[in-house]
């Protein structure tokens, strides 16, 4: 560009019209926000929102304590301790996930051999006080029976891919 | 305004200069009151004008579609508690937002909102104007100072050279404008806009480029974006206001926003022909003509649209770059204005038409 042109140019401010041609373009676009807590965006069936303990259909708990997820974390935000059953089984006697750790990331879900440890898509959840976002064996497993028929759907549309 | 010899009249038995003082009080208290709402709501507006050029709705749940919020955002202010920081000067440091509040209200003074609405008629309008904006920086300088905080005094030494440098360019600018208008009292410019072709008779068109430099330098001497190097949220946090909180805060915020207006007015003043009606053949038509009358309101309308180029520049371009800034107000302002001061000069001197054959 000629140096004259691009005097004019500068003088004419002709690059800041065009900078304000286009936002002001946008001033009369359509706007995009989802006003959230009457709208809501799609959520896809592999969300990974509040932990859950899942069960057989006969009511016994599906974990094995194998502690590939405690393994797992990345943010060694779970803790699990085991015994045998009576039975001989090998049980947790403790399964505690600190959400204030926990960095979301599935990789305990992925590891589950028996798909018991779980992220449900439930994510409007708070604590109000310090031990309410350390989930527990109990509250976990509370989780999985109340959620029970979202996972087993969410994991039934996903099969194809697992 | 025949309400004033109505008031004198019921306040006669007061001594006189009682009546005037509590005159002026009353006039002072008509023009600042509705600037301090003005400027609550150009936060509002700004907000959501900025949202909704990011393609956002901006905010709307405080009342009917967001409209209450300035009120919300002035109750979280006024209820906070005002930091003072221990190593900072408490006296400067409460010193500061008043000394930047308060010119940028002052200046108000001589704003001619009508053909009579002026507080103070006097024939050094501009010149006032011209001391009081710039006397807003040492509310900055002390703030920056008086915070004893690196942040805070890097914005303040950004902002002092800043305003010192487009004062000049801007001062250049009203020097065209009084050359043109032969005039100070500003109610006298806005006269000397006056002339047949309506829109064109005004001072925009013949003194093009410095409408441009005076609205420019004033985008730069409020720190406004993209001149906002003595805030810089990137660079330095929030500049010179960086250690207050509360309504020491707040007050710096009425004092950019209400510098914005007082620069806006003056814009539509200066360049815009203040309260003529830019449509005045239509004052004939019945009851829709009443619009197209000069007035208080055509003078807002003006002042609107300034507002909202604030608010545009502010969504559209970063922020300058800091010797940028200084090559611009010195190595481009400064010689254009010069140069376009000693064109208008030969115009009025040879009595260009249509602008300056003295009819």
């Amino acid at each position: 560009m000629s140096t004259v042109t691009s005097y004019l140019k500068s003088l004419t401010l002709w690059e800041l019209v065009k900078g304000l041609r286009l936002t002001g373009g946008y001033l009369f676009d359509r706007k995009v926000t989802v006003q959230y807590p009457e709208e809501k965006t799609p959520q896809s069936p592999r969300f990974r929102g509040l932990h859950a303990l899942r069960r057989y259909p006969n009511g016994e708990e599906r974990c094995i304590a194998c502690k590939l997820c405690e393994a797992v974390c990345p943010a060694l935000a779970i803790t699990i301790e085991s015994e045998p059953r009576d039975d001989g089984t090998r049980r947790t006697t403790r399964y505690d996930i600190d959400l204030s750790k926990c960095i979301f990331c599935g990789f305990c879900e992925e590891s589950c051999p028996v798909d018991s440890i779980v992220e449900t898509r439930h994510f409007e959840y708070h604590g109000e006080k310090r031990g309410d976002l350390l989930m527990t064996k109990a509250k976990l497993l509370a989780n999985g029976d109340r959620f029970e028929a979202q996972i087993a759907a969410d994991r039934a549309a996903e099969s194809r891919y697992r | 305004m025949n309400i004033v010899p109505m008031l004198e009249a019921q306040l006669g038995f007061l001594p006189d200069p009682v009546v005037t003082t509590l005159i002026i009080v009353l006039k002072i208290l008509c023009i600042v009151i509705p600037i301090m709402g003005c400027v609550a709501y150009l936060t509002f507006a700004e907000r959501k004008i900025i949202g909704y050029i990011q393609v956002r709705i901006g905010p709307n749940r405080v009342g009917p579609r967001g409209w209450l919020q300035p009120i919300a955002d002035a109750l979280k202010l006024l209820t906070k508690e005002v930091v003072i920081p221990s190593g900072a000067n408490r006296f400067l440091f409460l010193l500061a937002p008043i000394l930047a509040l308060g010119p940028a209200l002052a200046a108000w003074a001589v704003i001619p909102f009508g053909s009579e609405m002026v507080l103070a008629d006097i024939n050094a309008g501009l010149l006032y104007i011209l001391a009081l904006t710039s006397l807003g920086v040492y509310g900055i300088i002390v703030a920056g100072w008086a915070s004893n905080s690196k942040y805070a005094f890097l914005g303040a030494m950004r902002s002092a050279a800043q305003i010192v440098s487009y004062e000049i360019a801007m001062g250049f600018a009203l020097v065209g404008v009084l050359v043109a208008a032969g005039s100070l009292n500003l109610g006298e410019i806005v006269e000397a806009q006056r002339g047949g072709m309506s829109i064109f008779s005004w001072f925009w068109l013949p003194l093009l480029p410095l409408f441009v430099i005076y609205f420019i330098s004033g985008v730069a001497e409020t720190n406004r974006a993209p001149f906002d190097v003595s805030e810089g949220e990137s660079e330095i946090v929030a500049g010179f206001h960086v250690e207050y909180a509360g309504m020491a805060f707040a007050l710096f915020f009425l004092a950019e926003y209400a510098n914005m207006i007082l620069i806006s007015g003056l814009s539509a003043v200066l360049f815009l022909g203040g309260w003529l009606s830019p449509l005045p053949f239509l004052s004939g038509i019945p009851v829709v003509g009443l619009l197209f009358v000069d007035g208080i309101h055509w003078f807002v309308f003006k002042t609107l649209i300034f507002l909202f180029f604030f608010l545009w520049f502010r969504a559209t371009f970063p922020r300058y770059r800091y010797d940028q800034i200084m090559r611009l107000g010195w190595k481009v302002f400064l010689p254009i204005t010069i140069v376009w001061i000693v064109v208008v000069s030969a115009m009025v001197v040879w009595q260009v038409p249509p602008w300056f054959d003295g009819a």
